[in-house]
């Protein structure tokens, strides 16, 4: 469907004439590539700190409940508050970076909120935040869910612990980074909330992201049928991971 | 799986402790900040750095976030939009929870032809991004006449929470064992008296995974509540993005942090009262497919 810039629906079929307009709109490249940043780098750094926190948490730590409770509170604040607080922690004449100053490292600084180069990896930090304790707890409930007796004839055998998580336990766990991955690339890829509350976009247009690109063309531009091809394209993303992951999902069922 | 190396003060367990609690430090940090700062005075925050206690602790930003601050337009605090997303969340959780325990009721227990087929389609709804179905979705509220309604708002989250919640239920009443319903319906119980007597005793833990998960879930919501809600019936998430965005006058910090506080405090309340349930349905909800 094609729109004039206004708000009401004109249902002449236009082929793909949208999809084409988008692949040349910059503003959508822009929001796309951040979203290969900001979606990667999100995923890799949660998977690691997760993986590092959830190994560290199993080796019969004491308040080890006390522990988790905390690595996992952030998950129960909205994205709107979490961008609202980190905003305000990398606002450079406020937070860390006055701090910093305040302490005596004077030559200290951290513009990346308002630099348009690095404003993408804000959004990291805020997002990593908020889910990466999340994946602790997906991967401390696989660690706990591995047979002791592997590992005990592991050890028997002559192998040190490091080589023990290495060769045995995190290969074990393949299933979890299946499902870790699924839902963090699911987060990536729905985050409007986030970008709209810590950046909107900004500066210019240099932090966008295809879910805030979205609601932007489609109800403050009124550009439609533009906002409804970019949300097919996140449909096909999402799809792209999903079907894979169902499939295997349902074989190692069949298969079980 | 346990280490088993017990020596109590070997180099790699003060290492291993060290991370855990830096790590505690990293998140804890944010949300320590946003409380002390909002129990200062605008000068206070100005003057002093953002870890510093303040000198003298005020309730002034709680009390204006709560009244008078600007949220766009109007500039009457978001206590409004409190009640706003309690009146969204309350039913909408209670009604797509209910339809959930039903519905996974019928899909484990009386499986019927294209049951698995119509299993995957809801299980659909759980993974599409929102974004594809706002158009869509907004048009369909215009013709039922709950375009910027709360209705229409509630009316919204209950179609994609009870995606999840029948997930949930389901895979929950798949591990009741099937002689038991074959047994009841031996003795000449019904399809509701099975329900009602037999299933609905033995939720109470899933209940409770569900009602934690979807009142996070919906009180946190921003999409829908941007999109589909307007002027005085936004939800508090709404209302606190637009209080910090606003740029007319003086940034008053500290009332920015008492709204966000604000809009965090029922479900920080909620994981703190019950947080084992929050993370089982964390863990259940987003990972079984």
């Amino acid at each position: 469907m094609t729109t004039h810039s206004s708000f009401l629906p004109s249902y002449d079929f236009a082929g793909f004439e949208q999809y084409i307009k988008l692949m040349h709109n910059d503003r959508w490249l822009v929001a796309s590539t951040n979203l290969g940043i900001f979606g990667g780098l999100f995923i890799l750094i949660c998977l690691a700190i997760g993986i590092v926190l959830a190994i560290f948490l199993d080796q019969r730590i004491r308040q080890e409940g006390f522990i988790r409770t905390v690595y996992l509170y952030p998950m129960a604040l909205s994205m709107i508050v979490t961008g609202v607080v980190w905003k305000w922690l990398l606002n450079p004449s406020l937070g860390l970076e006055k701090l910093m100053h305040d302490w005596g490292w004077t030559s200290f600084s951290f513009d990346w909120l308002v630099n348009s180069q690095m404003v993408v990896y804000t959004l990291v930090i805020a997002a990593v935040w908020q889910a990466s304790g999340f994946v602790m707890a997906l991967f401390l409930a696989g660690l706990r869910g591995i047979d002791p007796a592997i590992i005990s004839a592991a050890r028997v055998d002559g192998a040190g612990l490091p080589t023990i998580y290495l060769r045995i336990v995190l290969p074990a766990l393949r299933p979890v980074y299946f499902s870790a991955v699924m839902v963090l690339a699911h987060i990536a890829i729905k985050s409007f909330d986030l970008v709209t509350a810590m950046t909107a976009g900004g500066p210019g247009y240099a932090s966008d992201l295809p879910a805030l690109f979205m609601y932007s063309t489609t109800f403050t531009r009124g550009q439609m049928g533009l906002g409804a091809a970019s949300a097919m394209l996140m449909l096909g993303a999402v799809l792209a991971l999903l079907v894979p992951y169902l499939y295997s999902e349902l074989r190692e069922k069949r298969h079980a | 799986m346990h280490d088993t190396n017990t020596r109590p003060f070997s180099i790699s367990r003060v290492a291993i402790y060290a991370t855990l609690i830096v790590a505690m430090l990293v998140y804890l940090i944010p949300v320590v900040v946003m409380l002390l700062n909002s129990f200062k005075t605008t000068g206070d925050i100005r003057a002093g750095n953002l870890l510093a206690l303040p000198t003298t602790w005020t309730l002034e930003g709680w009390s204006k976030a709560w009244s008078s601050a600007c949220t766009g337009v109007q500039c009457e605090g978001v206590h409004g939009f409190f009640w706003n997303s309690f009146r969204m969340t309350v039913p909408a959780v209670l009604i797509s929870t209910i339809l959930g325990s039903f519905n996974g009721y019928v899909l484990s227990k009386w499986s019927f032809r294209g049951s698995n087929l119509f299993f995957s389609l809801l299980l659909f709804g759980c993974f599409i991004p929102f974004q594809v179905i706002i158009l869509p979705m907004a048009f369909t509220l215009g013709k039922l006449g709950l375009a910027n309604t709360l209705t229409g708002l509630v009316l919204v989250h209950v179609i994609y929470g009870v995606a999840f919640t029948t997930l949930f239920f389901r895979n929950y009443y798949v591990s009741v064992p099937d002689a038991l319903i074959k047994a009841a319906r031996l003795d000449g119980a019904g399809f509701f008296t099975i329900f009602f007597r037999i299933l609905i005793p033995l939720s109470t833990p899933i209940f409770m995974v569900c009602l934690i998960w979807q009142f996070t879930q919906i009180w946190n919501d921003f999409l829908f509540g941007v999109v589909f809600a307007s002027g005085h019936g936004q939800p508090i998430t709404v209302a606190i993005n637009n209080l910090v965005n606003t740029s007319t006058g003086v940034k008053e910090y500290n009332v920015d942090m008492a709204a966000a506080m604000i809009a965090a405090l029922p479900t920080l309340l909620v994981y703190i009262v019950a947080g084992k349930y929050f993370i089982r349905g964390l863990t259940a909800g987003s990972v079984k497919g």
